[in-house]
């Protein structure tokens, strides 16, 4: 292609897409090959990678608590949503029984990469704004997804689970945090039921925003009784990222 | 309930009903030891095939798989299942059913003509005792032609949906995204945008770009916006230039219940479109997706193994005669389909079961970063499908969907399939490729990215069409 004249190189800028691409007889060239696979490979490893628990709670300007869902590894967590979603009984055991207004669970979700490198730093910057609700221990679970929130926050007594989780990794995005807020939670909660602040990371929402949001939200849901649906109906709607969602729900 | 059993390696199994037998005998996938459906040992799954190879087909017709009262989709499939055309069908059992399918006096025409006489059940189990090659061989035996602006799935052609998903429906870049898929020859079975804001007036503008688009280039094809049937009707009913109306379904009333729809409302959308009379060499105007473990996933399955619950929404999208039907077959997840192996198996199936039941079958070859599946594996089943005779796969800038986050296949390898297998895309497209100065002597694709003039027509015309919007 030739070069300044090239029309792509103004059309890139319109779409994150992969286009404009050229041919090599019918595939791509190596380079946008191989920008593929690497993209592919951060973005399983960010699936695969452990949780460094004591490496997050040593971040922390609160005391921590670590437990592990009912799923043993990351094979069985991928295989088995459903335990994903419950605590090992051990861990029950070690949650303190509360009550306590709010709860941080941070949680790996599926990109341990996203929690490891923003959660303790978004809990620094939501804590100012959340003057005046009793915050207890964090609690930082291992191989769990959503829902072990509800769990966890009904065995700490907690009014509100503010769960920082790392979110399905795309191709351009593997570290992106989301944060689900749950008003009463109680084992048996539905998706429904929460609020969720989506797509936390370098090029999304930054911790100011997303700590704000969160803030205003709790506000509300404490003040109504009440997160999820028929709280967002309330809320400027259309978050592109909580539309993604569902688009990303729907599809099947 | 009937009792199955069979002798194998000096052990008696024994299977409670026709859906225990038929989740036995299912290939090993997540969804069903999700479920708590699938055999117990390896063994275990190939005594189910032993013992269902021998079971009579009549046996499906007075199975149940959900009681009809509670279940519209089973009375769509026992009240609409035609005696006549089972006829032939009616002394066999599965075993035999699977021979006669191999059997090369079985083509194209007998296919058909049993076509009404087949439940899905059947279609399934058939397919559980069929290796990936019979599947393949089988369902290349039966082409499925529908038509709207162009004819879809004409021996030697292959066709593509174009999809130019944006994160924030931002028009010009999806207008981008479309331009680049044209000058790859793609978009012959649909331009179809999955928006990332369901609301109304979001679809009306992006049908209208892409309306506005194909107009001025009098590009033979047809443009869908994948939201909802009922924001389809509205959309219709505000006159947006709707094409195809679309919709998620899946195989059981409850299922479809947690989409949103009923028969009623899929009736009502198909009326709808219907109604416009926009197609012009044809009047399919439904595109529906599908994909394993949808039911599961709702908790709606009622105990059915999730290949067979899949093939029941097909029973539900031939009675609205679609243009088009993929399964979207690894996007749902390493829980239903856990790797590489399990999607091949489950698209190939898919498809298979999709064109038995007479529908135009595609599929969105794709997979999660989660799944344990990478392009290598997309490339072996897109390849696969293509021997299959597959009528339409999806398409991508670069195989990623920067709105739904997973990994489908390209432009490019739309081009590779057709290059490699001598394919074409749909007939009045492909004179319009050609128009626009698209192929070389030999019909094949010229690099118009690297040179100019359908580049420079395309991308001012989508210009002058977002531009100000």
């Amino acid at each position: 292609m030739a070069g300044d004249l090239d029309p792509w190189n103004r059309l890139r800028r319109l779409t994150p897409s992969r286009v404009g691409l050229g041919r090599v007889g019918d595939a791509p060239g190596l380079k946008d090959v191989l920008a593929f696979q690497f993209a592919h490979a951060q973005a399983r490893d960010a699936v695969h990678m452990p949780l460094d628990a004591p490496a997050i709670a040593a971040q922390l300007p609160l005391a921590s608590v670590f437990v592990a869902s009912a799923a043993p590894d990351r094979g069985t967590f991928l295989r088995r949503p459903d335990l994903g979603r419950q605590l090992d009984p051990a861990s029950a055991a070690r949650l303190p029984p509360g009550p306590c207004d709010l709860v941080f669970v941070i949680a790996d979700g599926l990109s341990a990469r996203a929690v490891q490198d923003r959660a303790a730093a978004f809990v620094q910057v939501a804590l100012p704004r959340l003057k005046g609700w009793s915050v207890g221990p964090v609690v930082i679970a291992s191989q769990a997804r959503v829902a072990l929130g509800d769990e966890i926050g009904e065995r700490m007594g907690a009014g509100m689970s503010i769960m920082l989780i790392g979110e399905r990794p795309g191709l351009s995005v593997a570290d992106s945090l989301g944060i689900y807020l749950t008003y009463a939670p109680t084992r048996g909660r539905r998706d429904a039921d929460r609020n969720c602040i989506s797509n936390v990371h370098a090029s999304g929402l930054s911790y100011e925003q997303a700590a704000d949001k969160l803030a205003w939200l709790i506000s509300e849901a404490m003040a109504r009784k009440l997160s999820g649906v028929r709280l967002k109906d309330d809320v400027d709607p259309a978050t592109v990222a909580a539309a993604r969602e569902g688009a990303a729900l729907s599809r099947s | 309930m009937s009792i199955y059993q069979t002798i194998a390696g000096n052990q008696r199994y024994r299977f409670d009903g026709l859906k225990a037998l038929l989740a036995a005998a299912s290939p090993a996938r997540s969804g069903d030891e999700l479920a708590g459906l699938a055999a117990e040992s390896a063994a275990h799954r190939i005594a189910a095939r032993y013992a269902l190879a021998d079971v009579p087909l009549t046996d499906f017709l007075s199975a149940t798989f959900v009681p009809y009262e509670e279940d519209e989709v089973t009375r769509l499939i026992v009240d609409g299942h035609d005696p006549a055309a089972f006829a032939p069908l009616s002394s066999m059992t599965v075993g035999q059913f699977r021979d006669w399918l191999l059997d090369p006096r079985t083509q194209t025409a007998e296919l058909a003509a049993v076509e009404r006489g087949l439940t899905p059940e059947m279609v399934a189990a058939v397919s559980k005792l069929m290796r990936n090659q019979d599947l393949i061989a089988v369902a290349r035996k039966r082409q499925v032609v529908t038509a709207f602006r162009n004819t879809v799935g004409l021996p030697g052609r292959l066709s593509t949906r174009l999809q130019p998903n944006h994160p924030s429906d931002d028009l010009r870049g999806i207008g981008v995204a479309t331009v680049d898929g044209l000058l790859y020859g793609a978009g012959d079975a649909v331009i179809g945008i999955n928006p990332a804001s369901d609301n109304v007036p979001n679809c009306q503008a992006v049908l209208q770009m892409l309306d506005e688009l194909r107009q001025r280039y009098e590009i033979p094809t047809q443009t869908c916006v994948l939201t909802h049937v009922s924001n389809a009707i509205e959309l219709i009913g505000r006159g947006a230039p709707t094409d195809l109306v679309f919709q998620s379904i899946a195989g059981t009333e409850a299922a479809n219940s947690g989409f949103g729809i009923d028969l009623a409302l899929l009736q009502e959308g198909y009326e709808a479109a219907l109604s416009l009379g926009r197609g012009t060499v044809g009047s399919n105007v439904m595109y529906f997706e599908t994909g394993q473990g949808a039911a599961l996933s709702a908790g709606a399955h009622h105990g059915i193994d999730q290949q067979t619950v899949e093939v029941r929404a097909y029973a539900v999208a031939r009675q609205y005669k679609p243009l088009l039907v993929n399964t979207v077959v690894g996007f749902i997840g390493p829980e239903y389909l856990y790797d590489g192996k399990q999607i091949i198996r489950a698209g190939l199936e898919d498809h298979f079961c999709g064109k038995l039941m007479g529908l135009p079958m595609g599929c969105d070859v794709c997979y999660t970063n989660h799944a344990e599946a990478d392009q290598d594996d997309m490339d072996l089943l897109m390849t696969a499908l293509t021997v299959a005779g597959v009528t339409f796969i999806i398409t991508v800038p670069g195989a990623d969907d920067v709105m739904l986050s997973y990994q489908s296949t390209s432009f490019h390898d739309a081009l590779y399939l057709r290059s490699t297998f001598d394919l074409r895309p749909a007939p009045e497209f492909e004179q319009w490729l050609d128009g626009m100065e698209m192929l070389d002597g030999k019909g094949r694709l010229r690099d118009t990215l690297a040179s100019g003039r359908p580049m420079q027509r395309l991308i001012g015309g989508m210009q002058a069409v977002t531009d100000g919007r």
